[in-house]
């Protein structure tokens, strides 16, 4: 120890204080939210321990729904950070699942062009949604308020046209021997599963199946989702342009940034999670229906920030919105298995979006003033 | 210099915006290795000529030329790629991000190639220190959010940025009129510095105080037309002040102020028994 030379370090300041990994990662967007994610567990189990929700089974159930309200949080999360908003994303689900299941079941069509059919027709409104705003230099939430509308509309009125009905079934006869059903429907690791169940290290039910038979795949979208989104938004220059867009969009157009662009790619991959998020919940429960969706606009954005967005833009992680999510899908599951009324879900909902707005101003202001 | 061909010129430049007539008939030339001041007050047509300077208003009449050459900028960044870059009274910082990301907003510098390329963080960390030091300012954290610096600091970071990447021709918009005397004199510093670079710098102010040390040259505008250029040779400062703020205007502000002066004798005078009163108390 005593013969090392001094290395050759960076120059150093004597007025940047030694900054702890702690307090670093204090200042990350997502900090809140994380911090709130484990506080959130720690409380149920606690509260819930006992009563199966942190089983293997149990801890799947409330996974899935962080994961498909996670699909839709991070690219409402890229978009806000982008300066925007989209709330026509809950009815884009029901619009959606219904060019999905209207073709495939109505019309025969193979499910694959039936879903190819969805997603073109989700990234081309999500396109005009995009324009739309930039063109006119209107608020998007109003641009989007009318989406909102229309493609609700659209998704009660297409099946009343098309079939006299509100809902479509029988999705999952159409996926037998479908080949890009599988993408959005069942279980990835089923081998890995059942090799860890034979040696013992997970439960196996009484016929010997291990009682996880595998990770649904919403949730690999999930995590495959902030993957992409955390990487393109710390790693990238589409992710520099982001933050630019939403802090300042003449400051960014100034510099060379090409704002319009960048924002209307961010509407349309919104309107393709939307996509992502129909096609999965199609699959799952085999059927479209009208009503799918509602208020999942409105859900992902609580999500995006608790997980430390600002509302105005320029600030926030993918990451974050993913804690929200899953902030969000422990409270609701959480909540069944303790047998409290689940009405009260929506009253801690509201209050914990409050908690985290507050906490993310304090810690902007923080953020600012540090010299 | 006058055989050396301008690094920009205007040729009767006028804009318009519907019926409002924001300039007209601006003629002006700047070579590399010089500093125009551009002086005028508040409404004169500043701000719209070096948006038109930096491709964000397309001139309505006039042309110009870059380096000798007829030039039509179709959006700033066709004017940056030109080499003519603008640090604009916001200075086109945003505030939450860091100074690296702003220091390569629009311009990143990437590695690696396909899904793959992503930005080059060390080496932009490294060019953000480096460029900062060169202008005298230490900057303690490169990843430290640009609103923590100061207003001087910001303004430099804006100017090191705009030299950085190659930047032919130099418009800065009210660079000083923010600032405290010693800052401002850090930023005239480094126009000076830019100057000797070889840069063409264009120092829009209405400080004539801030603009007659480093300029070369000094073009006023009033509104919306050029009262002409002048070398600073031709003219001294106090000439300069009056053409530009109209020296009746100053005059008559003259007369105010001796009044208002007048006026607050008297009334010391009068209030200044009652004092010695309340002090014998």
């Amino acid at each position: 120890m005593s013969d090392t030379a001094p290395s050759p370090q960076p120059p150093t300041d004597e007025r940047v204080q030694h900054v702890s990994v702690f307090k670093r990662l204090l200042s990350r967007p997502e900090c809140g939210a994380v911090a709130g994610a484990f506080l959130v567990m720690v409380f149920f189990v606690i509260a819930a321990g006992d009563t199966g929700m942190f089983t293997g089974t149990g801890i799947i159930n409330f996974l899935e729904v962080a994961a498909m309200l996670g699909i839709i949080a991070v690219a409402a999360a890229l978009l806000m950070i982008g300066g925007e908003f989209d709330l026509s994303i809950g009815s884009m689900i029901g619009f959606v699942g219904m060019l999905i299941a209207i073709p495939a079941i109505e019309y025969g069509w193979p499910l694959w062009s039936a879903l190819l059919f969805g997603f073109v027709c989700a990234l081309l409104v999500g396109l005009l949604n995009g324009w739309l705003v930039v063109r006119t230099g209107l608020p998007s939430f109003i641009v989007t308020l009318g989406f909102l509308f229309i493609l609700r509309g659209l998704a009660i009125g297409l099946p009343r046209l098309f079939t006299d009905r509100t809902q479509v079934g029988g999705v999952h006869e159409a996926m037998q021997n479908d080949w890009l059903a599988p993408l959005f429907s069942g279980e990835v690791g089923t081998g890995l599963f059942q090799w860890l169940a034979d040696i013992g290290v997970i439960a196996t039910n009484f016929a010997g199946n291990p009682t996880v038979s595998g990770i649904p795949v919403s949730i690999v979208w999930w995590f495959g989702l902030t993957a992409v989104a955390t990487w393109v938004l710390l790693g990238t220059r589409f992710g520099n342009w982001i933050f630019a867009c939403g802090g300042d969009p003449n400051a960014a157009r100034n510099v060379g940034v090409p704002v319009k662009r960048v924002k209307i790619a961010l509407f349309a991959f919104t309107a393709l999670c939307a996509a992502i998020y129909a096609a999965l919940q199609v699959m799952d429960t085999g059927s479209a229906d009208s009503m799918r969706g509602m208020l999942k606009e409105l859900q992902a954005i609580i999500a995006v920030v608790i997980g430390g967005a600002l509302l105005t833009g320029g600030y926030g992680s993918a990451i974050g919105a993913t804690f929200g999510a899953l902030i969000f899908g422990t409270v609701q599951m959480g909540i069944f298995y303790t047998g409290v009324n689940t009405d009260w879900f929506q009253v801690f909902l509201g209050a914990m979006l409050l908690v985290a707005v507050l906490f993310n101003n304090y810690v902007r202001k923080k953020a600012l003033e540090a010299k | 210099m006058s055989t050396q061909t301008p690094m920009i010129e205007m040729r009767s430049v006028g804009k318009r915006f519907g019926s409002v007539i924001a300039l007209n008939d601006i003629s002006m030339k700047v070579c590399s290795g010089e500093v125009m001041c551009l002086l005028g007050d508040n409404g004169a047509g500043k701000s719209t000529l070096i948006k038109t300077l930096s491709g964000v208003h397309k001139p309505t009449e006039g042309e110009m030329l870059v380096a000798g050459k007829p030039t039509r900028f179709r959006n700033p960044a066709k004017a940056l790629d030109a080499g003519i870059a603008t640090v604009f009274q916001d200075l086109a910082m945003i505030p939450m991000m860091s100074i690296t990301r702003n220091f390569f907003m629009g311009r990143e510098p990437t590695i690696g190639w396909g899904p793959l390329k992503r930005i080059d963080w060390q080496f932009a960390e490294r060019v953000a220190r480096e460029e900062m030091a060169k202008i005298g300012i230490d900057i303690r954290d490169p990843s430290q959010p640009v609103g923590t610096l100061s207003g001087g600091e910001r303004q430099c970071v804006a100017i090191a940025r705009a030299v950085y990447f190659g930047a032919k021709v130099l418009i800065l918009d009210e660079p000083t009129s923010a600032l405290g005397v010693k800052q401002a004199s850090v930023v005239l510093r480094y126009i000076a510095k830019a100057r000797s670079d070889g840069l063409a710098v264009i120092f829009i102010t209405h400080n004539v105080h801030h603009a007659y040390p480093v300029a070369d040259a000094f073009t006023l505008l009033k509104r919306g037309t050029s009262l002409g250029t002048f070398r600073k040779s031709e003219v001294s400062r106090e000439e300069v002040l009056n053409m530009m703020a109209g020296g009746a205007e100053l005059e008559s502000l003259d007369a105010e102020l001796a009044e208002f002066q007048r006026n607050d004798r008297e009334r010391t005078e009068s209030a200044a028994p009652a004092v010695r009163l309340a002090n014998g108390h």
